[in-house]
């Protein structure tokens, strides 16, 4: 795997993307910010509500302010039209101005109240208008404090903007996010320092104007202003000088077709994979990744997202709301009309695994219990301990389990997805959830739990089309050699390859690769 | 006397609140009606709370009457536009108020700039001598000044628009006594150089006798004595009037008779 340094140098797109998204969120804040805190400076009602507004938007977590930005703007589409972006750059700006709003606005309004009176008397004594006023005397006297409420805001935006790849707008969180899911801690630490490094020199600079106008040296802010203006529009530029220079789009012409993609590495692998396809029979493409489930379903539905990689109990469970199982096939046919019928989306098939729920145990204590299925289980349950995520002992399959099999564990464990499978190892637990393709059981050592009742919802791989391109012969061509192609043991294979951390550890890309040529093989 | 009145009040009152509202009804001036001639300089003086300054401030509408009338040259003020009544009022703050971002120079030609006009730095320069300040002062920031010097500044800025009437509320209060008897004297020189008619306000009787040629004393928010400082010495104008006389008086025969027991000494 590349190190540290060589991924950082590869950051350069992320960064300005980031740049361009932090500055205009910033940009709108201010927009905002200033006549509300001018008004509220007059007004105490106004004051009170719209301070009050901007810190209860400040309780809600920055990844669910971003989130909720999908399926505002996914309604809002009734007022602006079907060309309404509900992902990217205008939820991650919306949500983040949003944000900026109290430091700034707490600044301005208590700079605002805090001025001299006496000034603000003479100001009336010489005959200024309240207008006059506000421009020659209130901003200035303020400006300080008010950079001071910039500068907090502008750290907080570009820390926050990392999250904003969620909802599958390009910044420094994509190498944060595509790091955390593959274990690539060496991506994680370059995205960190990135978006560290850029918080820091901007708080440096926003400092240098901070002071300068707190001792009135115009060189001081001027200098500070002109770099930090020039600091973004370099990276205007750098982000969007390709497009300006770009030959315009012909009418009808399809465009780039976008892949999104989910936050692990399965995902991660298949959407380079089919990227690879699309590319080699001459489309555009770009790669969306690390976004939510329910805002990846929406977006492939809205067309914002053109594919995507989902699974069928996900999509039975969060879209169809449905929580009986009629079985493998019954499933995956009832999701195939459901979405024909109310998304629009259309599903060319099952890629050949399945990505379920499954309990696994070590392969010698299976053997030394003689258990080889949920219901040889049931019989010695009582003596065994199980572990879980934290949040699986609530979920329906397990309840469909327990109570379809009549298991009774004697005891029941927590343990965070990534250490689960050390419990298994050091017998801290003699099974545990796991994911179907776990690349952890691509070892010898490991071994899944047979589930002939079928207590266990099918979770199969589909490959889904928005409604956008669900006719283009050309694209469905290139993908449709990849239905039923994918075998549960070469998923493995590849999330193996990638989750591992030894030096055999591969790219995402380079994992897709290998499928490509399994498939072809 | 009556030469030409340059401002009437018209039984000019300010109160505030309601009569039935908390705190009950503030009644800061109760109907004061005067004339003031052309070429005065009046003294407006009484104890803290006794409405002088809002009376001041009705005249440039900063504060503006809730009943009456203040007619500035014949015209209600209240029907003038307040910029352009301001820029024919100079006013000098009891804060100084000068702008703290702007230099000095800025701050004096705030007003003309705010009509429109730019004021030459030769003209700055005469401002800043008129108040016995060097005119290269202007480019310097209030806050390297010291109080005096600030207030001196103040002055000139209200002298920049070339007004006709000069307001002053406690112009000098706080001022160390030299600056103050300094500057005062040399408002007084300029309110005859430049033919202005001068309105101060001041809690200190001694000023008001020694600078004003009228002094009008509120008490409760009425104007209970208007007299020359003579008639005021020999005694006229009243309990409230005589009362804040007495103070200055008296000062000045202990300081007499001090003085009178030092003598045998020095001689000696």
């Amino acid at each position: 795997m590349s190190g540290f340094w060589e991924i950082l140098w590869t950051l350069g797109d992320k960064l300005t993307a980031h740049i361009v998204l932090a500055a205009s969120a910033i940009a709108l804040g201010l927009v905002v910010a200033l006549p509300l805190a001018v008004w509220a400076a007059r007004s105490p009602n106004v004051a009170r509500l719209s301070l009050g507004f901007a810190s209860l938007v400040q309780t809600i977590p920055a990844l669910a302010l971003l989130a909720l930005f999908f399926p505002i703007l996914l309604s809002l589409r009734a007022v602006f039209g079907e060309d309404l972006p509900t992902l990217g750059f205008l939820p991650a700006l919306l949500a983040l101005a949003l944000y900026a709003l109290l430091p700034i606005l707490r600044n301005a309004v208590t700079a605002q109240v805090n001025l001299d009176p006496g000034v603000l008397e003479a100001a009336d004594g010489v005959g200024m208008t309240g207008w006059q006023k506000l421009i020659l005397v209130e901003a200035p006297l303020s400006a300080p404090f008010i950079m001071a409420g910039i500068r907090t805001a502008s750290v907080w935006t570009i820390g926050a903007a990392t999250l904003s790849t969620t909802i599958g707008q390009p910044s420094l969180g994509d190498p944060i996010f595509a790091g955390l899911q593959t274990q690539n801690w060496n991506l994680v630490l370059a995205g960190c320092f990135a978006s560290a490094a850029l918080a820091l020199v901007v708080d440096a600079l926003l400092g240098v104007i901070e002071r300068g106008l707190a001792q009135r040296k115009r060189w001081q802010y001027g200098a500070g202003l002109g770099a930090a203006a020039l600091g973004i529009l370099a990276a205007v530029v750098v982000q969007f000088g390709d497009d300006w220079f770009a030959p315009e789009r012909k009418e009808g012409e399809l465009g780039p077709i976008i892949i999104g993609s989910k936050q692990f590495s399965e995902s991660y692998i298949l959407s380079e994979l089919i990227a690879q396809r699309l590319r080699d029979a001459g489309f555009e493409v770009v790669n969306r990744t690390g976004l939510g489930s329910g805002v990846l379903h929406g977006s492939v539905a809205a067309s914002s997202v053109d594919i995507s990689v989902d699974y069928t109990g996900t999509v039975w469970t969060n879209e169809l709301r449905r929580s009986d199982n009629p079985g493998r096939d019954a499933v995956f046919e009832t999701i195939v009309e459901w979405e024909r019928a109310n998304t629009g989306i259309r599903v060319l098939g099952r890629l050949g695994f399945e990505n379920a729920y499954a309990f696994a145990m070590r392969r010698d204590r299976a053997a030394e219990l003689g258990v080889t299925s949920l219901e040889d289980i049931a019989r010695v349950a009582p003596r065994l301990t199980v572990g879980g995520d934290p949040e699986f002992f609530e979920r329906p399959e397990w309840i469909s389990v327990r109570d379809t099999y009549g298991i009774e564990f004697g005891r029941t464990r927590n343990f965070s997805p990534t250490f689960m499978f050390n419990a298994l190892r050091s017998g801290e637990a003699d099974a545990i959830s796991a994911y179907s393709t776990d690349g952890r059981l691509a070892a010898d050592t490991y071994f899944l739990l047979e589930d002939p009742r079928e207590a266990l919802p099918s979770y199969d791989a589909m490959l889904m089309l928005s409604p956008r391109i669900s006719q283009n012969a050309e694209v469905i061509a290139a993908l449709e050699p990849l239905v039923g192609a994918i075998s549960p043991e070469a998923m493995r294979e590849a999330n193996f390859a990638v989750d591992r951390e030894d030096e055999a550890k591969i790219s995402p890309k380079q994992a897709a690769d290998r499928l490509a040529q399994t498939i072809a093989d | 006397m009556h030469a030409e009145a340059l401002l009437q009040f018209d039984a000019a009152e300010r109160r505030y609140g309601a009569p039935g509202a908390k705190g009950g009804e503030v009644i800061a001036v109760g109907g004061v009606s005067c004339e003031v001639a052309r070429g005065s300089f009046v003294a407006l003086v009484g104890a803290s709370g006794s409405g002088k300054s809002t009376l001041l401030k009705m005249v440039n509408t900063l504060v503006e009457p809730s009943g009456g009338r203040v007619l500035f040259g014949g015209e209600d003020v209240t029907s003038l536009k307040p910029s352009a009544l301001r820029r024919r009022v100079g006013y000098v703050f009891q804060g100084i108020g000068l702008f703290p971002h702007f230099t000095v120079g800025e701050n004096i030609a705030i007003g003309p700039r705010l009509a429109g006009e730019t004021l030459a730095p030769q003209r700055i320069g005469e401002l800043l001598r008129l108040v016995e300040l060097e005119p290269n002062m202007a480019s310097r920031m209030p806050d390297e000044l010291s109080g005096g010097q600030r207030q001196r500044v103040g002055v000139a800025r209200a002298l920049a628009g070339d007004p006709e009437l000069l307001l002053m509320d406690e112009p000098f209060g706080a001022l160390d006594p030299v600056t103050r008897d300094a500057l005062g004297e040399r408002v007084r020189e300029l309110h005859e150089e430049l033919g202005l008619t001068t309105i101060m306000v001041t809690h200190d009787m001694a000023e008001a006798l020694l600078l004003a040629d009228r002094v009008m004393v509120m008490d409760a928010g009425h104007l209970v004595a208007d007299q020359t400082p003579a008639s005021l010495l020999a005694g006229d104008g009243g309990d409230v009037a005589q009362s804040l006389v007495a103070v200055p008086r008296d000062q000045a025969t202990k300081l007499a008779k001090m003085e009178k027991s030092l003598t045998p000494k020095d001689d000696a």
